[in-house]
């Protein structure tokens, strides 16, 4: 699971609100190399949740001075680009689990695919 | 396949039928490949996402990850959803470009609002039109299913899936469904004419209503609609008749004429007084 994912996802389970963001347990991380598109990137960048990417990529070890602030004009910062599509798209969950911080409810992540099944009591 | 004449989703629910068997078809038979492929393409086309930019897509029912690598392709950013294992670890192993997940889209898509610029769906839709647990109830899942997806849509979005409708009442349900959840658009059916290439489209605009773009192969027709008759409310009295002539009239007359005279029967010979009305007497 790349961390643009989890930045994107919430829990679902009937009652919770919010369910934003998911905290990680991860056993295993990945950094996988991703073709850099710096278009992609500063259009998503917006959309991002910027504390939530930074708190993730704190929490797996890859933070890599990514500053806690949003750069203004990000657009024409390559280097600072880079520093975003590192975090968002080559750093990858393979094994552990996501935890809803409303409800407790943890998602298991196998394979780099979080579960995110719900029991028949949770819909 | 198997069951070639049967609906796949009436012999297990799809976490079930998806199994390592049936998952493996999709990444060695060629012709589901390239069908798979050529939907993929088109619900891409029907899309209409702005050109030359890289977008961030939702594809739900990805399965083996046929459609998301079409997306790869095109230089689009995606998230996979699939409900059952054994096609997610397929498109492991043919290591897709794009991040997936495990989950059944009648419980919602959870994701936060206007996550995505698109949602492409090949073949998934009908899945959900089915009861497969007690629990079920297949409106209020699409239901969950669409509002979810609505909201995760940023405006102006579309969402495009392909289905294989059961009948007519099953594509009732799911498109009022999505009317419901706040969506606009309709049904694009490409080929109506032709019953193998014939594909059903679901086209829904999210928040801006958009025009509806033709089928393909569609256009004969629209032509053939103008020398057709056009539908009137009026009930038709003669419907049983079936080339028979309309009785009382002067062809029933003749016709009657010539049948008795057939039979060797006494008939008054023809005249151009045969058949007309007398006028009328105070």
């Amino acid at each position: 699971m790349k961390l643009l994912t989890h930045n994107m996802l919430t829990s679902h389970v009937k009652g919770v609100t919010k369910g934003y963001p998911l905290l990680i347990k991860a056993i295993e991380v990945k950094v996988n190399e991703v073709e850099f598109n710096p278009t992609f990137v500063s259009r998503m960048i917006p959309k991002l949740e910027w504390s939530a990417l930074v708190q993730a990529a704190e929490e797996l070890g890859h933070r890599q001075d990514l500053p806690s602030e949003l750069v203004a004009d990000y657009e024409n910062n390559e280097d600072f680009l880079k520093k975003v599509h590192r975090a968002m798209l080559e750093v990858e969950v393979i094994e552990g689990c996501l935890q809803c911080p409303e409800s407790g409810r943890e998602f298991p992540i196998s394979k780099g695919i979080p579960n995110m099944l719900l029991n028949e009591e949770e819909v | 396949m198997s069951s070639s004449c049967r609906r796949p989703e009436h012999s297990a629910p799809p976490d079930v039928f998806y199994n390592e068997d049936e998952a493996k078809k999709y990444s060695q038979n060629s012709r589901m490949i390239e069908i798979q492929t050529q939907m993929s393409e088109r619900a891409v086309e029907l899309l209409n996402l702005p050109e030359g930019q890289p977008c961030f897509l939702l594809d739900v029912g990805c399965g083996s990850g046929l459609s998301g690598d079409y997306l790869s392709e095109e230089g689009h950013y995606w998230v996979g959803v699939d409900i059952s294992t054994a096609m997610l670890d397929v498109a492991l192993d043919r290591e897709v470009e794009g991040d997936l997940l495990l989950g059944d889209m009648g419980q919602g898509m959870p994701f936060r609002p206007g996550t995505f610029d698109g949602c492409i769906s090949i073949s998934a839709l009908q899945w959900l039109c089915n009861a497969d647990k007690k629990t079920h109830s297949p409106p209020k899942r699409l239901h969950t299913f669409f509002s979810s997806l609505y909201s995760s849509l940023s405006r102006g979005a579309r969402a495009v899936f392909q289905l294989y409708p059961e009948n007519s009442e099953q594509l009732e349900l799911i498109t009022s469904q999505a009317m419901r959840a706040g969506f606009t658009g309709g049904m694009v059916v490409d080929y109506p004419n032709s019953s193998k290439a014939k594909k059903f489209f679901l086209c829904l605009f999210a928040g801006v209503s958009g025009v509806l773009p033709k089928g393909l192969g569609a256009e004969a027709v629209d032509k053939s609609v103008s020398n057709q008759v056009q539908f009137s409310g009026q009930r038709c009295r003669y419907k049983n008749m079936k080339g028979k002539s309309v009785k009382k009239g002067r062809d029933w007359i003749m016709e009657k004429k010539e049948r008795r005279r057939r039979q060797g029967r006494d008939v008054r010979p023809d005249s151009k007084y045969t058949g007309r009305q007398r006028r009328p007497h105070f």
